[in-house]
């Protein structure tokens, strides 16, 4: 039975709980032993994307602390997981356990495919569903071979969703393309990051998605609050809400 | 636009966005003009088998010459010079322009007609010698529309992709006399045709940039589109090619990989229309290749910064950079927009292009399309934190991340101040939240504030297994 370190985002633990137990549920269903380490907070990705590093390199020594003595740590976002696996060398690098850490600090879909390697998720999702691929989980941690690239295609988030019964995963124009959040961005270049995330949500709205899910709740919730402003009927669901619902365990 | 430009005409590049933004038809048809260019780029580089080994060739390659660079600029100045052409090192923008204005003003040629050259718009050489009495006539289609215009390009490949048919047809109307009103391409593409012919025959020199320099044989290569390199280097005696010293290639062989992935990453064309070599002047001619630093050696130096010296100006990062297709490339305030320009600027000028690393979304799609395979997004990365060392983030944001980093570092204030902004925000009134100060609830909604955090739900579901 693998032991997981269960890493939820700060902005996950503090505004999207259903997001974390959802990601608890599915581990523990999928035969893991999971362990929230509560002192935990955040990864630090916001002052290291800011450039802020002596800021980010205390939260990254804290992370160590905290997660060092765990099989896996797993979370369900792309971004905070690239922090620790693409990031965390430049504070971390030599310390013990670091090399362990780094290793085996996986997102929510990847450890499913990758380490639990689940055939599939049995359960239904009678949804019409736009999955958003976050660029961090795409392009950083290489969940999917994106569009740019000129590799054998794949996915690990498609795959999962795909698999799911009833589920009709819609096709977009834009297969790939960032929302706009983009941390610190959302807020610094305000005028172009809606206007990406409005053009993201148009272009699930037009393909025809009732849903629209992803690996980070970070693009989500900035979809979120340009549908709700606007009133669109789409909603946003986690993956691992979406994982945890058509197994039944919400 | 000046690169001496110091702090206090920074660039802003978060207000030159929303300005371009708040036209939201134009800057959609932009965002769709250069998202049609990418997807044109994805089908062509499709076609070609092992594409990725092919950026990892280039990459090779660059990281080699770059290594030695030294020895190949000698190499190529020796080839070069055997074959009769002129070879001018230029330290900086100053020499370059000096240099360039010499070789006209020695021979009395008052008019010269040039090809696409970002060196040259870096250089700002067309006002230098605008200055001194020299005619000088932009011949690139685009290059010349913007001149005519009196503005820079706004794109490295594609320089009036902000511009729309009907405001070429107004400029023509009234530069080159076209009818009024009339905006079908071909007929304004005709009628820049003919104004251009009567220049090219005038020319004294033309002088163009270089795509490619060849250390192995002193050759010098153009790529363009538009056949205007080769009449300005065919019906004038002298060419004059400018070249900043990143140009160089070891030998002839490594040009078919940079052919290869040049034009399909620029334009999605397998090749451009004319790829010309220049090996030495040609019979009763003169050919003078000038060679320039300005800045490229200090950012030799530099590990963290070397890898974009690379850069073989394709302009793909452009046209998949989602901020860039929505900005547009003046909102950048530097001769090379984009993820690229945000690299390259700063090394310039760091306080005055210290808006330009944070102009990304650092979704990483530039790095993924870089031909030559440079880590676009890292070194937008590495200048955030460069420009905190250097102090130049501006005090608000470097506070708020202080502030934020103490707030984390103490398990039990984060939870205070989570508990705090969950149990207060849905109290206030609507108005107070979505006040002036509140930069995500302009056009967005706040997340939904729950009564209990995650290591509540937690502890509950703990109890009950």
């Amino acid at each position: 039975m693998p032991t997981v370190g269960l890493f939820i985002p700060c902005y996950v633990e503090q505004l999207y709980p259903q997001v974390g137990l959802a990601t608890l549920r599915l581990l523990e269903r999928h035969g893991c032993r999971v362990e929230y380490p509560e002192q935990q907070t955040c990864c630090g990705q916001p002052m290291t994307n800011s450039g802020c590093n002596d800021e980010a390199k205390p939260l990254a020594d804290k992370f160590l602390r905290l997660f060092a003595g765990y099989e896996y740590v797993v979370a369900p976002s792309g971004s905070c997981v690239s922090q620790v696996r693409n990031h965390y060398q430049q504070f971390l690098d030599g310390r013990p356990g670091f090399e362990h850490l780094r290793r085996s600090t996986y997102e929510l879909c990847e450890f499913l495919v990758d380490v639990l390697k689940l055939p599939r998720i049995e359960g239904s999702f009678p949804r019409k569903v736009g999955l958003h691929q976050s660029c961090h989980a795409l392009r950083e941690l290489r969940l999917g071979s994106g569009s740019e690239r000129k590799v054998a295609p794949f996915n690990k988030v498609q795959l999962l969703l795909s698999e799911l019964q009833g589920i009709q995963l819609v096709e977009l124009a834009r297969q790939d393309e960032c929302c706009g959040f983009g941390g610190t961005f959302a807020v610094n270049e305000e005028a172009v990051s809606c206007m990406m995330g409005k053009d993201r949500i148009a272009d699930h709205e037009r393909a025809g998605a009732e849903v629209v899910t992803g690996v980070d709740m970070s693009c989500l919730m900035h979809l979120d609050g340009l549908i709700r402003r606007e009133r669109r009927p789409l909603r946003v669901m986690h993956v691992a809400e979406v994982l945890a619902e058509a197994e039944g365990l919400s | 636009m000046n690169p001496t430009d110091r702090a206090e005409h920074a660039v802003d590049h978060a207000a030159a966005a929303a300005r371009f933004v708040a036209d939201d038809a134009r800057a959609h048809w932009h965002d769709q003009a250069l998202w049609w260019v990418r997807k044109k780029r994805d089908v062509a580089s499709s076609a070609v088998p092992d594409w990725e080994l092919l950026r990892d060739a280039a990459a090779g390659i660059k990281a080699h010459t770059l290594s030695r660079l030294a020895a190949y600029l000698e190499q190529f100045e020796q080839q070069a010079t055997s074959r009769g052409a002129q070879v001018h090192f230029a330290r900086d923008a100053a020499e370059h322009n000096a240099i360039v204005h010499r070789i006209l003003s020695e021979r009395g040629i008052t008019k010269l007609v040039k090809s696409k050259s970002m060196l040259t718009e870096e250089c700002h050489l067309n006002p230098y010698l605008e200055a001194r009495g020299v005619t000088v006539t932009d011949t690139d289609l685009g290059e010349r529309i913007v001149q005519l215009r009196h503005e820079p390009p706004s794109h490295i490949v594609l320089p009036a992709i902000h511009l729309k048919k009907e405001e070429i047809g107004e400029l023509f109307h009234a530069e080159l006399g076209t009818e009024k009103g009339a905006s079908d391409p071909k007929y304004l593409t005709e009628a820049a045709r003919g104004h251009l012919r009567q220049r090219f025959l005038e020319a004294g020199a033309g002088l163009t940039g270089v795509n490619f320099a060849v250390a192995e044989t002193g050759g010098v290569v153009v790529c363009t589109n538009e056949g205007n390199a080769d009449m300005g280097t065919t019906l004038p005696p002298v060419h004059i090619a400018c070249m900043g010293v990143e140009k160089l290639i070891p030998r002839w062989q490594d040009l078919a990989v940079f052919t290869r992935l040049l034009a399909r990453s620029a334009t999605g064309q397998p090749v451009t229309t004319y790829t010309t070599h220049f090996h030495g002047p040609r019979p009763g001619g003169e050919l003078h290749i000038v060679v320039v630093d300005n800045g490229r050696s200090r950012q030799l130096a530099d590990p963290t910064f070397r890898r974009s010296l690379s850069c073989i100006r394709c302009g793909a990062c452009m046209n998949t950079c989602p901020v860039f297709r929505r900005s547009g490339g003046y909102s950048y305030g530097w001769i090379v927009p984009g993820p690229i320009g945000s690299i390259l600027a700063p090394g310039r000028d760091a306080a005055a292009h210290r808006s330009l690393p944070f102009a990304s979304s650092l979704c990483g799609s530039c790095t993924d399309v870089c031909p030559v395979r440079i880590d676009l997004h890292h070194e937008i990365l590495a200048w955030r934190q460069e420009i905190v060392r250097r102090g130049l983030l501006p005090w608000p944001k470097r506070a708020a991340m202080k502030v934020l980093a103490v707030v984390l570092r103490f398990t039990w204030l984060y939870r205070l101040a989570g508990w705090l902004v969950r149990r207060v925000v849905p109290l206030l009134p609507r108005g107070l939240v979505y006040g002036r100060f509140n930069g995500w609830g302009k056009q967005r909604e706040l997340p939904p504030m729950p009564r209990e955090s995650f290591r509540d739900a937690y502890r509950r579901h703990r109890a009950r297994t």
